[in-house]
């Protein structure tokens, strides 16, 4: 490997370290807020390998997150769902869940990526975001609701009795539980804080797997596509194969991290993904910047905490959405790069500066 | 034959309203290439605006809607001089996030102005029906039809017949050209926001009486329009109208006449016609298809 | 004093400089023409004029001096460009190709429409007809058509020849050099085609890399088997 690439792992050790040191720092009730974040990172990975990277854009990914969060409870859940003859019934212990959900999830976005080559640009938006507001509707739909627990939703951790959410919105509270968790051997002394690790782990790992990919030939096909499709094609790249594999790959993340968000929410209903999820997405990583990777977290911090702290700004009816709609703006007049693009720019004029100075 | 009449006009009048608002977003993709995620907000907060002069204001109500059309010309203006060409030479999606924090602002702030609670708006049309040969027709129906009608009959004539009509067609078709032929092609972009916004503001005072007024009145009337404008052809004036009224017609007669579509479905049954349009002919109906052999 | 002068005009695409000190001018009811190889900075001098590309240096047009104007600004000062590939509104009718043309000014434009089909009778004929549907040739009459609408003081012209047969470059040109006599239209002409242009321009300069490396009266020019071989191409 080159110097610049171990230093590259050496940094991101070190932020593999800190992220498992955070929780010793802050509030139980921040650990899970910190959870989603790491979430929301995992989703917007995938989401940025489809849109920063092969430029098409999604406004549907909430519905992979759907999909696979909605096999990770149906998996887990022992309500008696069932599927041609199959009744499940607390199938799989929880984390096991989460890949097969990815694949899930992977697949569908896989089959979905073909009759999307079709489509370009806005049309592709369009066409995505009419399945994310569609999404919800078939859940609730009654022919499918034996299978996906209908307008009630699926509790996934009801038999075990560990954790029940008190409320089904944004922030959640959980009840403590009594018996404790551990990994490795290491006492977890409460739910928020293994979920804590459970998502950022699952997110670190995602991230290495992603950097990996995108940087040798794959990454650079698909930035071949964003820039000039035509272009692209007459260097060789099978555009087919590799918008497809885009939107499988996009699609698998995304539903790893509606999983995490299912264990999460212990609970989901044609609720817990809706259009605005999507449009999140698409927000955040955009904020972070396109066609980077780990300035993703900026975006993932940017849409977990900015809805809370526009509460904070005022409570009253309308305003958090004022503020947010106010600071969105703003930050896109500012840095219509996001997190990316600012730190691209500084970088410029710090090398400049350098080079006068000599 | 009374039913199938009745659910016509009544189509006709639902999608004059949605092709009023596909119009809009039309427009302003033909002319910034953007779309306008915001126009339902806009259209609501600007009927919120309506509102607010004939009740708190005491203005007659044909007054009231005048100003409003003023107001909403001005907002579109604003708006696109603050914030859209700042970031002109952004990414697509740059503008797009813009349009969604639009969104957020305008709902927010119909909520924070006037409290979230349902009103009744007052129609322009009386609440009566005329009875031809048997057949119930509403005069709320016809009036929103005839006064869509007419404002895309005026739209069409300022556009083909006077000079800043021209030059809002050069300037969507050709801004480097038109630039150096003397059109301030920012300032007609600019003009474009506007025209969508008065669009959106008739659509939302011809929609407010019969779904009442709340800050979330116009989403699901924004879908429908989305679903219009593919249909009829994102870049075509006249897709935009012509795919409205068939889907405001189409919507009510699938409704009627086949059996497990109820009321709830008729959303995604128009979400449906957008995926399937989009995947058999994306340059809708009367768009024009760009062939990109690779 | 020149009706156009350039000094020092300096320009960039992003980090490439196209322009790296161009200085030259332009007396009323000249024919000058901007000659030289592919990339030279033919095409980016004409947009430093018209605004349409961001430059420094001194541009003053008419003793005005043109600072950070935009296209649309110079056009009202009654300099008519006419781009590489026509800028034709290939999707509206001739008559409004021609109707845009007369933009920056007021009042009725059918004696314009009269003056300039008497320079490219066809046009009386095809109004209506779709811009995008003419031939090469056509499309180029139809811009310079356009560009002769708002009664411009000076037209820059760039590559009139491009894709177009040689027989048609030439009629081109011809109606150039009269509206040169008869209305003493100053023309500013860039062109790849050295021989054409330097039949009709009186002055030439001739770029390489974004400099003027020769400059001078068409006839010397043209007699120099140097010049002509090394920056001409015959």
């Amino acid at each position: 490997m080159k110097r610049s690439e171990l230093i590259r792992a050496g940094v991101f050790l070190l932020a593999a370290a800190a992220v498992f040191l955070l929780p010793r720092f802050i509030s139980d009730f921040r650990a899970q807020e910190f959870a989603y974040v790491g979430i929301y990172f995992i989703a917007l990975l995938g989401l940025n390998v489809l849109t920063g990277f092969t430029g098409q854009i999604s406004l549907g990914h909430g519905a992979f997150m759907a999909i696979g969060g909605y096999t990770t409870a149906i998996l887990i859940s022992d309500q008696g769902l069932k599927l041609g003859g199959h009744t499940f019934s607390s199938d799989m212990k929880d984390i096991w869940t989460i890949p097969l959900a990815g694949l899930v999830a992977g697949i569908a976005g896989f089959l979905f990526g073909f009759p999307a080559l079709r489509l370009t640009g806005l049309y592709l938006a369009l066409a995505t975001f009419a399945i994310a507001v569609a999404m919800p509707g078939l859940i609730k739909y009654d022919r499918f609701e034996t299978f996906t627990g209908g307008g009630g939703g699926i509790n996934l951790f009801e038999s075990e009795g560990r954790t029940r959410p008190t409320e089904t919105t944004d922030p959640i509270t959980f009840e403590t539980i009594s018996e404790p968790i551990k990994i490795l051997g290491l006492e977890i002394p409460s739910f928020n804080e293994w979920l804590y690790y459970l998502c950022w782990t699952v997110a670190l790992v995602m991230f290495a797997v992603a950097w990996a990919l995108l940087r040798g030939r794959t990454g650079r096909s698909l930035r071949a596509i964003r820039d000039s499709e035509l272009a692209a094609a007459s260097s060789g790249v099978n555009l087919a194969t590799y918008k497809t594999l885009a939107f499988g790959i996009s699609a698998f993340y995304a539903g790893v991290a509606g999983s995490l968000l299912a264990i999460a929410t212990t609970f989901v209903n044609p609720d817990t993904y809706p259009i605005t999820l999507s449009i999140f997405l698409l927000v955040g990583v955009v904020v972070g910047g396109l066609g980077s990777l780990w300035p993703l977290v900026f975006g993932a911090i940017f849409i977990q905490f900015l809805p809370l702290w526009a509460q904070e700004v005022s409570k009253a009816q309308g305003a958090p959405a004022v503020v947010y709609g106010v600071i969105l703006i703003l930050v896109m007049l500012a840095m219509p790069g996001g997190v990316a693009g600012l730190l691209r720019r500084l970088q410029v004029l710090t090398s400049r500066g350098y080079h006068r100075g000599r | 034959m009374a039913e199938f009449f009745q659910q016509v006009v009544a189509g006709l009048a639902s999608g004059a309203i949605f092709a009023a608002l596909a119009l809009a977003l039309v427009l302003i993709h033909r002319a910034t290439g953007v779309i306008n995620f915001a126009q339902g907000e806009m259209a609501m907060f600007t009927t919120y605006i309506a509102w607010t002069l004939i009740e708190n204001h005491g203005l007659n109500m044909w007054l009231a809607f005048a100003v409003t059309l003023v107001f909403a010309f001005g907002l579109g203006v604003g708006l696109q001089r603050t914030v859209i060409r700042p970031i002109e030479r952004a990414s697509i999606l740059t503008t797009v996030i813009v349009t969604i924090g639009l969104v957020l602002i305008f709902n927010g702030l119909a909520g924070l102005i006037w409290s979230a609670e349902v009103r009744a708006f007052p129609s322009p049309f009386p609440n009566d029906t005329w009875v031809i040969g048997g057949v119930a027709i509403s005069q709320q129906d016809v009036g929103t039809f005839l006064v869509v009608l007419a404002l895309v009959a005026i739209l069409w004539a300022f556009f083909q017949f006077t000079k800043i009509g021209l030059a809002l067609r050069a300037s969507a078709l050709n801004p480097d050209a038109s630039r150096l032929v003397g059109v301030r092609v920012g300032w007609m972009l600019a003009i474009g926001w506007g025209l969508a916004a008065v669009l959106g503001a008739v659509a939302g005072i011809l929609t407010a009486p019969t779904v009442f007024l709340d800050p979330n009145m116009m989403q699901a009337v924004l879908i429908y329009a989305f679903a219009a404008a593919v249909l009829g052809g994102i870049d075509s004036p006249f897709g935009a109208v012509a795919g409205g009224l068939m889907l405001g017609v189409g919507l009510n007669l699938i409704g009627t006449y086949v059996d497990f579509v109820g009321a709830s479905l008729r959303l995604p049954v128009a979400l449906l016609v957008i995926l399937v349009v989009l995947l058999v002919k994306p340059a809708g109906l009367f768009g024009k298809t760009v062939t990109r052999r690779v | 004093m020149a009706l156009l002068e350039l000094r020092g005009v300096e320009a960039r695409y992003g980090p490439v400089r196209a322009l790296d000190g161009v200085s030259l001018a332009v007396e009323q009811g000249q024919i000058v023409a901007v000659l030289g190889a592919n990339g030279a900075g033919k095409t980016t001098t004409l947009r430093s004029i018209s605004g349409t590309v961001k430059r420094s240096g001194q541009i003053v047009f008419d003793g005005k001096p043109l600072g950070r104007r935009g296209p649309e600004s110079v056009a009202r000062l009654g300099v008519a460009h006419v781009p590489e590939g026509r800028g034709t509104f290939a999707e509206m009718s001739v008559e409004e190709n021609l109707k845009l043309g007369a933009y920056v000014k007021r009042g009725a434009i059918d004696d314009d429409v009269a003056r300039v089909s008497a320079y490219f009778p066809w046009i009386a004929t095809r109004l209506d007809q779709h811009a995008g549907t003419l031939s090469g040739g056509e499309q180029q009459m139809l811009a310079l058509a356009r560009a002769l609408m708002s009664h411009p003081r000076m037209l820059l012209l760039d590559e009139p020849s491009l894709g177009l047969a040689p027989i048609v470059t030439r009629e081109i040109f011809r109606i150039v050099s009269e509206l040169n006599e008869k209305e003493g239209l100053t023309v500013l002409v860039v062109e790849q085609n050295a021989a054409i242009a330097l039949e009709v321009a009186s002055y030439a300069y001739v770029l390489e890399v974004g400099k003027v490396a020769v400059s001078g009266p068409s006839e010397e020019l043209a007699r120099n088997e140097s010049v002509r071989k090394s920056y001409l191409g015959y």
